[in-house]
């Protein structure tokens, strides 16, 4: 894999929507090419090149294609959104959109993630070492198909509506979450489509899997608030990443008349 | 009025019936007002309504244009405020609805032709609610449908007896229309509300739940609608009894034409706009029973209107970016709170609403960072870290424009004053003056400048448009439908 280095220049800037750092975006160009690429501040378009200091070697193919972003953007959005394969990886924070409708490809950030990751994904892995904001494995604003394939792995805390409207795919949560995970789960899909699946490890306050109609929730943690449509059906041993834990099985939401499943540990 | 003022100034004195009233989203039109040159007497209008109509005589009224807080001429205002625009890369346009529609028309024009931002006050006020009609669909009708069948009455984290004060008299509880003979006598009334509040005194049912629990509340609703029990947790979870909860499902399986009034209690707690989602699904499940409608009370007398013309100019109702030249939609990302929170926006226009005094901390430090531009008829927060202060005219009593009443009902508002300057007649044509200077100075740049910023192919080269051909292509630009 060829390995192309972005590093941030001390550039004043508001904010920048850089939907051309993606391995698509780049490859089969020159470091000329890439550096004359257009991002966005507000309404003013600018060369990539006078916020990034662009090094290394570029692929043929998007697959054979990584990008390292060396430094904290936390005011650039949509980096590797709409990425269909190759690597990126951030060596600190990154803005809203991360990975958004991300259909391939690995991405991995080292810091926090802001608002809207992976939106509306279709495939391909997704690690956030850090935190994410709210809406991360969402729908766009709107739209009620959410994320409908791929893996995301968030090893610090997740915002609220983690995962709405969610249709397939896997999110897993190694710390908390806030309101609303799981929100709309299982909308639009039908009985043989895989089911979407969250697992949280940490404490949710509440309001977990509300209007969900399909789909798997396993918490590890505790939930604060139960929401009322769910009823209990039991207790199952399961295994998960590599655990045997006993959960308690409720099904719902009976609000939406709901066939979800809320797995919570006993 | 005092008599004296009374005779002393009898020749001065307007009187003008079936005025309509811009103050809250109710657009009461059968207002009596008698002004004179010092004072002014409302009939029928509410203690907000008279509070408003008295700003016509009030002695803190702002009459001249100010910069940097003291007085300047007019067109140094509208240039410096043009200046301001012109040079920013990402303008923030917030439209407030303390005016008519067609202002917000012009301000939103402007926005897209700077690729700015644009927003209103309904994204601190019933945004959610909005959001949650794209989420989940509003089943809706209009006031005069609620007044003459409506035999329930729930009010949701409303509390009109204090912010819509002619809410019950007129379209709700106690106005006997063609089903509702019987007045109050005919209807049932529950309110929820953690608070015992003067509505909740009306109630037949009030279920005083645990602050922000409203979200459990109505998905306990729905869920014993679908015929299952709610989650053990409930009563400890929310406060309320399942004997309550029982008879509120009752009631709205019994009820032939069901209203759900929702306030801000839902639209701003904990979960903001599914909390309306919820309530939205539970009105299309009280239509298997009887009909069942959701409407919200609507704070301000144009809140709504600006939602429907913005809708109407780009498709999407508040929080709308024009910074790639297409309008997109993000609230979290493009609305007021989160642009100046995050150090977007580079230039604010504010126009007849008091920002300064209503958002919080950050957003306000924010504020007084960038160039702010006001319309503003009073001193306040807003004017005061101001750098241009346009002075405003108020909507419906010193010119006439369009206002939405909270049932997106258009109603037409006559003036009966004319403003206390002439420099210009309206706010909208305060906001023509200034969008011709914005064109004005956009033309000019694009023959010096080496980038064209905005509406205008952003980052092309530069041009050798004479300035009529520029503003010409600028027109064209915007008169075509955006993709």
């Amino acid at each position: 894999m060829e390995r192309l280095t972005l590093t941030p220049r001390d550039v004043e800037y508001l904010v920048l929507e850089a939907s051309v750092i993606t391995p698509d975006a780049v490859c089969g160009k020159t470091l000329e090419e890439i550096a004359e690429l257009p991002v966005l501040e507000g309404n003013t378009k600018w060369p990539l090149g006078r916020f990034f200091t662009i090094t290394g070697k570029v692929a043929d193919a998007a697959e054979d294609q990584g990008i390292i972003i060396d430094g904290d953007v936390p005011r650039v959005k949509y980096i590797g959104s709409k990425m269909t394969a190759g690597a990126v990886l951030c060596k600190g924070d990154v803005d809203m959109y991360c990975g958004a409708w991300m259909k391939g490809g690995r991405i991995r950030v080292k810091g926090n993630a802001d608002a809207f990751a992976a939106i509306q994904m279709e495939g391909g892995d997704i690690l956030f070492e850090g935190n994410v904001g709210d809406y991360c494995g969402a729908s766009y604003r709107g739209d009620w198909r959410g994320m409908k394939g791929g893996n995301i792995v968030i090893n610090g805390n997740a915002g609220v509506t983690l995962g709405e409207y969610m249709m397939g795919g896997k999110i897993t949560v190694k710390g908390n979450v806030g309101i609303n995970a799981g929100i709309h789960m299982g909308k639009g899909i039908g009985a043989k489509d895989p089911l979407p699946t969250i697992i949280i490890h940490g404490d949710s306050p509440g309001r977990v899997g509300a209007f969900m109609t399909r789909g798997n929730i396993y918490v590890l943690g505790t939930i604060e608030v139960m929401m009322p449509g769910f009823s209990p059906d039991g207790t199952e041993e399961l295994e998960i990443d590599g655990v045997k834990t006993t959960f308690q099985i409720l099904n719902g939401d009976h609000g939406e008349k709901g066939r979800g499943k809320l797995f919570v540990r006993t | 009025m005092s008599s004296e003022a009374q005779e002393g100034q009898t020749s001065n004195k307007i009187t003008c019936t079936d005025v309509t009233c811009p103050v809250c989203g109710l657009t009461c039109d059968d207002i009596e007002v008698e002004v004179d040159d010092v004072s002014v007497v409302t009939r029928n209008a509410c203690i907000m309504g008279d509070a408003k109509f008295k700003e016509l005589r009030s002695s803190h009224r702002i009459t001249a244009p100010l910069i940097n807080g003291k007085e300047a001429p007019w067109s140094d205002a509208i240039d410096k405020a043009a200046e301001i625009f012109v040079n920013a890369k990402r303008p923030f346009f917030f439209i407030g609805s303390e005016t008519a529609t067609e202002a917000m028309s012009v301000g939103i024009e402007i926005a897209e032709m700077l690729g700015g931002l644009v927003d209103g006050n309904a994204t601190i006020c019933h945004g959610p609610t909005v959001m949650a009609i794209q989420d989940v669909g509003q089943v809706g009708c209009t006031l005069g449908e609620t007044r003459n069948r409506a035999d329930l009455d729930i009010y949701w984290g409303a509390n009109p007896e204090d912010s819509h004060p002619r809410h019950l008299s007129r379209h709700s509880v106690f106005q006997r229309g063609f089903f509702t003979g019987q007045g109050r006598f005919g209807r049932q009334i529950m309110v929820v509300d953690p608070r015992r509040s003067t509505t909740a005194e009306h109630a037949d049912l009030h279920l005083q739940l645990k602050p922000g629990t409203d979200f459990e509340v109505l998905n306990a609703l729905m869920t014993i609608l679908n015929g299952f029990e709610p989650h053990e947790s409930f009563t400890e979870v929310t406060g309320i009894s399942r004997e309550d909860i029982y008879k509120a499902a009752d009631m709205i399986k019994d009820a032939r034409f069901g209203v759900i009034w929702v306030g801000l209690g839902i639209a701003s707690t904990r979960g903001k706009h599914y909390n309306a989602s919820m309530a939205m699904r539970l009105t299309q499940l009280g239509n298997k029973y009887g009909k069942f409608v959701i409407l919200a009370n609507r704070g301000h007398c144009n809140v709504a209107g600006f939602n429907e013309v913005l809708a109407w100019q780009c498709g999407f109702p508040y929080a709308v970016d024009f910074s790639t030249g297409e309008p997109r939609y993000q609230p979290g990302e493009y609305s007021t709170v989160d642009v100046l929170r995050r150090g977007e926006a580079d230039a604010l226009f504010c126009m007849c609403a008091d920002l300064g005094a209503h958002l919080p901390k950050r957003a306000v430090e924010r504020m007084c960072e960038i160039p702010v531009v006001s319309i503003e008829t009073a001193e306040g927060p807003q004017a005061f870290i101001s750098d241009v202060v346009l002075p405003g005219v108020l909507d419906g009593m010193e010119c006439e424009g369009t206002f939405y009443r909270m049932d997106n009902v258009p109603c037409y508002a006559r003036s009966f004053i004319d403003p206390p300057f002439d420099f210009t007649k309206s706010n909208e044509d305060t906001l023509i003056q200034l969008r011709d200077a914005i064109k004005r100075k956009l033309a000019a740049r694009g023959k010096t400048t080496e980038t064209v910023e905005g509406a205008a192919e952003t980052g092309s080269k530069a041009t050798t448009l004479s300035e009529e051909e520029y503003v010409q292509r600028l027109d064209t630009l915007l008169s075509q439908p955006q993709s």
